[in-house]
């Protein structure tokens, strides 16, 4: 099955809606308008009667634009609850974008994101930052500032001019550096680590927000294999054990696949080529098409999950034998 | 060391101290607060330094007086002449001082904060000139009094950070194009100064350059209590806010997932600053480096990781006060504005901020 052909027409296919208890039957009237035909598509469904409550978190017909510049049109997505959704796409295809539109950090020019049956520009900041975390592509440490005091600045959504630092304030700290193994270093500054422990750091003042969606924007950008795995390895467990929804653009399709329920494909200009299951959506077609790259999609002998190997620099080969795959200039 | 560890099993023991400071906790965890020692310390020793400053500032001089006598004037019961010295002469100058220093320490704690450069201050981006443009008009246009020159230099500094809100327009606030703006309009402000001052009489001439170097000289409570108010409705503002300021510093993004929100707060924020440097500027006329300097000092001595708004204030009102005593003692006879005190020590500050700040080449 490609992820890229058959869109089922008035399947549960969790396009949002304005009220949850419509039924199926109302989709094709309700759906925003300019969707390409590769707009999302098939999610391993079963049921094409009862159709699950609205996600926590979801978008509907989403304009975003900086400036002058329109990233995307009519984008509309859904994050499932409790999922690990992974958000792939090449360079500048609008991913981040999406993110930090999921998080209120960009206001759509049309179109509306819901948190919890709100439209999300409906609570007030605090209010959102207790509910959702994100962790940006990149933040500034203040100069000087320890470990500890960094991650500490992760309780203010739930801090107060006279509650600025209660026992639940401490808790939340001490397990999210735990969780991420810095609690060692809290007296550090921040200014003296490494580009790995200071992710780690970041990572646990969002944690320590306490809050069980977490979007995170290329998470692993500047470490090194093994502190990318680490970094992964901790949100697996997050949701695995905390029943987290975590949200994360990544760039490796490899380590996509290996971690994510959820896997969201888009293309440039803010489209949604795939979204679904990694196992399903993960094709040779689908990588070819959208990030322009001959591959192979192979077992991954570790976890069962796709890999995608590139093709070598001959065309079109990997229909032929392995042994013509040998290396040629690269 | 492992990343993901084991969560459980560690209940028992007391949670490891994670942040710097003394926790301070009602038993009923509505009040919680979070004391660090070392701020606490220099505040009270910066404290401590303005009471000494002021102390010789009101005892000392042509006429000398104990601390006894001084605090007998204070409170009414002076004799005639020890009343007429503290309560007329020295007190306005003091109060006039220090209020000053507070409100450009802090004026520039907010722009340094706000700019991510601690090159952010009122003085250097253009604020200060814009005062005196606004001053230099009155004297040498409208030949106004004191009161109306001080009105010009309020009008022409937030006129200033007006023109340079209205350069940066629609690109957000970031903090190195506002400080490169800042120094382009100040430049262009100076030019304009001088310009006016070719225009005027020899008698215009001479009052706008005793303008144009900021002075303390014969202030009265007129002025104390004007710059007084301002400080007063100010400072409090701006300390409520200075926990969200904090956050900003961490850049937009993330100050905005933590649940702040960034654009109302920076905007509430700069005008404070703003407003801070212009009622200063109007009382004095320009009183260079206070801004610029006061704030880093605190922030040093604090080894605070936010802006430490409280402990600049208190700085810039001390540095002010004992420049403004050094000018008055030191140099006894002559009538030296205070502002030539601050701008040769400032001056060397400066030199040594762009050293050290070039050697970091932050981007």
């Amino acid at each position: 099955m490609t992820a890229t052909a058959n869109r089922p027409k008035n399947g549960p296919s969790d396009r949002p809606e304005n009220s949850p208890t419509n039924g199926p039957t109302d989709l094709p009237a309700s759906d925003p308008t300019g969707l390409p035909a590769s707009g999302p598509t098939d999610r391993p469904t079963s049921d094409p009667t009862g159709r699950r409550p609205a996600s926590r978190l979801r978008a509907e017909n989403l304009t975003l634009s900086y400036d002058q510049r329109t990233v995307a049109t009519g984008l509309g997505v859904d994050i499932p609850d409790h999922s690990f959704t992974v958000i792939i796409g090449p360079n500048a295809c609008g991913k981040s974008t999406l993110l930090t539109a999921l998080a209120r950090m960009l206001k759509p020019r049309t179109g509306q994101v819901y948190l919890d049956g709100a439209a999300i520009s409906s609570y007030r900041s605090r209010e959102v930052a207790r509910r959702l975390g994100l962790l940006p592509q990149s933040s500034t440490a203040p100069g000087g500032i320890t470990v500890g005091d960094l991650v500490a600045r992760g309780r203010y959504p739930h801090q107060g001019m006279l509650k600025q630092w209660s026992a639940d304030d401490e808790a939340a700290v001490v397990e999210a550096m735990r969780q991420t193994g810095v609690l060692e270093l809290a007296d550090r500054p921040v200014d003296d680590l490494s580009g790995g422990q200071r992710q780690r750091v970041w990572l646990s003042m969002v944690l320590a927000q306490q809050t069980s969606i977490l979007l995170l924007d290329e998470p692993t950008t500047f470490l090194d294999i093994a502190h990318q795995v680490e970094v992964l390895d901790l949100c697996a467990e997050l949701h695995a054990r905390k029943g987290h929804t975590i949200v994360a653009v990544l760039h490796d399709l490899n380590q996509a696949c290996r971690y994510a329920t959820h896997l969201i494909v888009m293309r440039p200009g803010g489209v949604i080529a795939a979204e679904g299951d990694p196992s399903t959506v993960m094709t040779a077609e689908l990588v070819e098409d959208v990030f322009g790259l001959p591959c192979r999609i192979i077992d991954d002998p570790e976890t069962g999950t796709p890999l995608m190997v590139p093709a070598a620099p001959k065309r079109y080969a990997p229909t032929t034998e392995p042994a013509e795959l040998t290396p040629t200039s690269v | 060391m492992t990343a993901v560890r084991e969560a459980k099993a560690s209940g028992p023991p007391p949670p490891p101290r994670v942040v710097s400071g003394r926790v301070v906790r009602t038993p009923s965890g509505t009040v919680s607060l979070l004391v660090r020692g070392r701020t606490v310390a220099v505040t009270a020793g910066i404290l401590a330094a303005l009471l000494v400053v002021a102390g010789v500032t009101l005892t000392t001089g042509d006429f000398d007086l104990s601390v006894g006598e001084v605090l007998q004037a204070l409170t009414g019961n002076g004799s005639g002449i020890a009343d007429f010295v503290v309560n007329t002469l020295r007190m306005p100058r003091l109060v006039t001082a220090l209020c000053v220093g507070a409100a450009l320490a802090v004026s520039g704690a907010i722009l340094q904060s706000v700019t991510g450069n601690p090159l952010g201050s009122p003085d250097i981006i253009g604020f200060t000139n814009g005062s005196a443009v606004g001053a230099l008009v009155v004297i040498v246009v409208l030949h106004g009094s004191m009161t109306q020159i001080a009105l010009g230099a309020l009008v022409g500094g937030l006129a200033t950070a007006l023109a340079v809100h209205l350069l940066m327009l629609g690109r957000g606030i970031q903090g190195f194009r506002l400080v490169v703006v800042g120094i382009g309009v100040s430049a262009l402000l100076l030019a304009v100064n001088s310009y006016l001052i070719t225009r005027a009489t020899f008698q215009e001439a001479l009052e706008a350059q005793a303008w144009l170097i900021g002075s303390l000289g014969n202030r009265l409570w007129t002025h104390a209590t004007a710059i007084g108010i301002a400080v007063a409705v100010l400072l409090p503002l701006a300390f409520f806010l200075s926990r969200r300021l904090s956050m900003v510093e961490m850049g937009d993004t993330t100050a905005m997932a933590l649940g702040v929100d960034v654009a109302r707060t920076r905007t509430l924020l700069l005008v404070i600053s703003v407003a801070l440097a212009a009622f200063a500027t109007a009382v004095t006329g320009p009183i260079w480096f206070i801004a610029l300097a006061a704030p880093q000092v605190a922030r040093k001595l604090t080894r605070s990781a936010g802006p430490a708004l409280l402990p600049s204030a208190l700085m810039g009102a001390v540095m002010l006060a004992l420049s403004d005593l050094a000018v008055q003692r030191l140099f006894a006879p002559a009538l030296l504005p205070v502002g030539t005190a601050t701008g040769c020590v400032g001056g060397l500050y400066l030199i040594w901020l762009l050293v050290t700040e070039s050697r970091k080449s932050r981007a």
